[in-house]
């Protein structure tokens, strides 16, 4: 076995314990403090106390209720629009036009998306500006609280808008390996019109498929902080807020208490997994019958028009906060009702062009050095895969989800107490570890298909003509791959510029990014210099997917069949 | 023989871009099959796919599709009713062999009087004891027919056959056949029916139209 060979094969091993060791660290991390064990902090006795401070914390019920009903409400209308739409247009014409738009959309970092949305539907915001004063009769800010309403109604939609691309995205990725087209024909040939098609004969076989990233959606919703701080109420907040809250207190006392909120979130967001495993038990027990009743059209047409209303109403309402946005940015006086700023300025610019360079560049290079990382375990993953002609097993595939799956307030908590408890300075190269734990599956996700349809057959031609594996890896395949990969790239750029959490946990509080500074301005009061935050924010991933197009056409174009 | 309607192809024809494929002029009696032969590529299932409703974004049709007086050209393949069997049985694999011909029965009927007419469809296909079985357990053959019933009890007003009987073994594809053929017979649908083999059509026993690549 040459060397390359002996490299390859420790990849996999390598990289699965990459995920599991941060965060099965990072939750030990997180119980002996709840449990009053921080020598560093001065808790040496073994005690109940950070629990009965939580129990006591003001408003807990309600931040268990707001945590557990955002997440499981938000997941399940993302989940209905996709299911809603694919049914309706799977094929369509609108169906391509929104596929066109699907990489841009995703590339929208959640945080620029809760802040669009909160500048567009807030009292004084672009929606309710139009509507004044010639419809609304309104001539002030009328007196509603969003964001940040009791009920976390603006928390559920910014979630939801951010997820359905996502959802969306990966269902597209599994309709192929379930036969969807052949499984709608035979339907839709039998009399079923196409939203029943779908629901009965495709639907029961997709699902399966995209449940992983399901999970994941709901993990992610039950325990975000960047769009709860952004678009939740504050009195009280989420669960993982608090928990966020008590962390950054400087009463070092309350760091108990956060970790015994931090270990809940954990329960928390697996009783919200729960509940919803158990709800599909039911429903797919309550639809088995009906699946097979024969009736061809049951609310066809109502579901259908359903359907095209929520896909236009979400691509509206991501379309008009980012005119909001830009608008926002290049205002000086913008009085309501007023629909249009005058005079406009690039002063907000200015300003941050000055005070945004540093973080632009923390941005920039966290983000380069976890996409580089990433894509070197994934490419070093897959070719393993090629070499051993097997593809990963089940359980490895969960453990790439791990990260996706734990709340990151969780175990990223324990990891700062790990900081804290050795004396290892945060900063830079544990926030970039951090963004890689995040950026490694969604790279890996989107490079698996491509690497592993590749044709086996032209690693095949090049072994007969004397190449080593090694070489076949460099100048065979790695080449032909260079369109995917850089695909991959600018998808895990997009992912680790989204980051809140451990660029700030890591970071130490210290390593601004656009990101956090977004976060910051947003609960501020500066509307301009966070729109144009925010706006900066999706302009570098957007970059990102700009580069990954038109990189392979550069590399590669005296070559007509790769370019393709 | 119940009552059915011809199958009208009017000078159907399929382009790509701006060149011809196959141009059709047809008129099917119920009871009878008309056979497309040709090699692979000179669009005959794309022909057949215009006339189930399914052709694909890159081809365009001229031409009108009629059921006695009613013209489907514009219609939604799940409004036109025509009974389509493929290649593959394309049985569902989250549902039973019992709950795949259910899937095919109109609406109506109590949940026992459903079983009921499943349980007689399997019987008629030799397939008595099957109904709880899982689709992919079923052997090629046997597959098939469950497809075939499949179709049947949607009670479709004409049948379309893309190479129904290519992907079965030599003793099972006589059987089939045999079994297609006659309860098309039966129940005197008229049939469109593409095959790149000479014995589909010979046992069919209807017209043959032969395709050739155009030349354009």
């Amino acid at each position: 076995m040459t060397a390359f060979e002996r490299t390859i094969r420790g990849f996999p091993h390598l990289t699965l314990w990459l995920l599991i060791l941060p965060v099965a660290a990072g939750l030990a991390g997180v119980v002996a403090p709840a449990f009053g064990w921080l020598p560093a902090l001065g808790g040496e006795a073994l005690t109940l106390s950070p629990w009965r401070d939580l129990w006591q914390a003001p408003g807990l019920v309600d931040m268990l209720r707001l945590s557990l009903v955002t997440g499981l409400a938000s997941s399940l209308v993302a989940l209905v629009i996709v299911v809603l739409f694919l049914g309706a247009f799977l094929d369509t014409r609108p169906f391509h036009l929104v596929r066109r738009l699907l990489s841009p959309l995703l590339a929208v970092p959640h945080a620029a998306a809760a802040i669009g949305l909160a500048f567009l539907l807030a009292p004084s915001g672009l929606a309710s500006r139009l509507a004044s004063p010639w419809a609304s009769g309104w001539t002030q800010p009328p007196d509603y609280l969003f964001p940040g309403d009791p009920g976390g109604g603006a928390l559920i939609a910014g979630l939801v808008l951010k997820e359905v691309p996502f959802l969306l995205l990966m269902s597209l990725a599994a309709l192929p390996q379930c036969r969807a087209e052949e499984r709608l024909r035979v339907a839709r040939s039998l009399g079923y019109g196409r939203l029943n098609a779908f629901l009965r004969a495709v639907l029961p076989g997709l699902y399966p498929l995209i449940r992983l990233p399901i999970y994941a959606v709901i993990a992610f919703a039950s325990s975000t902080v960047e769009v709860a701080i952004i678009l939740g109420p504050s009195t009280p907040p989420t669960l993982a807020v608090a928990a966020m809250r008590w962390l950054n207190d400087p009463d070092l006392a309350l760091r108990f208490q956060a970790s015994a909120a931090a270990l809940t979130q954990l329960a928390l967001t697996a009783l919200a997994l729960a509940i919803w495993w158990l709800a599909e038990r039911l429903v797919a027990r309550m639809a088995a019958g009906w699946l097979v009743n024969g009736r061809r059209a049951d609310l066809e047409r109502c579901g259908r028009g359903l359907a095209a209303g929520l896909t236009g109403f979400a691509i509206l309402l991501l379309g008009a906060s980012l005119v909001g946005l830009v608008l926002w940015s290049l205002a000086a006086w913008w009085p309501f009702p007023a629909a249009w700023p005058s005079p406009m300025t690039l002063d907000a610019w200015r300003e941050a062009a000055e005070a945004g360079l540093t973080p632009l560049g923390h941005t920039a290079s966290l983000g380069l050095a976890a996409v580089a990382l990433s894509l070197v375990l994934t490419i070093g993953c897959l070719e393993a895969e090629t070499q051993r002609r097997r593809t990963l097993r089940p359980g490895a595939q969960l453990i790439l989800y791990l990260p996706l799956m734990v709340p990151p307030v969780a175990f990223l908590y324990g990891l700062v107490q790990w900081q804290t408890q050795l004396g290892l300075s945060p900063g830079w190269p544990a926030a970039a570890l951090g963004h890689g734990l995040f950026v490694l599956p969604y790279v890996f996700l989107s490079l698996a298909e491509s690497y592993r349809r590749l044709d086996p057959r032209w690693g095949q031609v090049a072994a007969a003509l004397g190449a080593s594996r090694a070489r076949v890896f460099w100048r065979v395949r790695l080449p032909m791959l260079t369109a995917p990969i850089a695909v991959a790239a600018a998808v895990g750029f997009a992912v680790s510029i989204g980051q809140y959490l451990p660029t700030l946990l890591l970071g130490g509080g210290r390593l601004a990014t656009l990101t956090t500074e977004a976060v910051s301005l947003a609960s501020g009061g500066d509307r301009r210099l966070t729109a144009v935050y925010a706006l900066s924010q999706m302009a570098l991933p957007a970059l990102g997917f700009m580069l990954a197009a038109g990189l392979p056409r550069l590399l590669w174009h005296h070559r007509h069949a790769s370019s393709h | 023989m119940p009552d059915t309607s011809a199958l009208l192809l009017d000078e159907v024809a399929i382009f790509q871009g701006p060149h011809p494929l196959v141009e059709v002029n047809a008129r099917i009696a119920p009871g009878d099959v008309l056979t497309l032969m040709g090699p692979s590529g000179v669009g005959k299932s794309t022909l057949l796919a215009q006339v189930a409703g399914f052709l694909s974004p890159a081809f365009t049709a001229h031409g009108r599709i009629r059921l006695g007086d009613e013209d489907l050209t514009r219609l939604a393949p799940e409004h036109r009713r025509l009974g389509l069997l493929f290649q593959d049985p394309l049985l569902f694999p989250h549902l039973s062999v019992a709950g795949n011909l259910a899937f095919g029965l109109p609406a109506g009927g109590r949940r026992r009087a459903r079983r009921g007419r499943v349980e007689a469809a399997l019987h008629d296909i030799g397939l008595s004891g099957f109904a709880d079985r899982d689709p992919a357990t079923l052997s090629g053959g046997q597959q098939a027919r469950v497809a075939l019933m499949r179709v049947l009890l949607a009670e479709p007003r004409a049948m379309l056959l893309d190479e129904p009987f290519a992907k079965l073994d030599a003793a099972r594809r006589d059987e089939m056949r045999r079994l297609v053929f006659a309860r098309i017979r039966a129940r005197g649908l008229p049939t469109l029916m593409v095959t790149h083999d000479r014995e589909d059509a010979e046992a069919a026993g209807g017209r043959v139209i032969e395709l050739t690549t155009s030349t354009g």
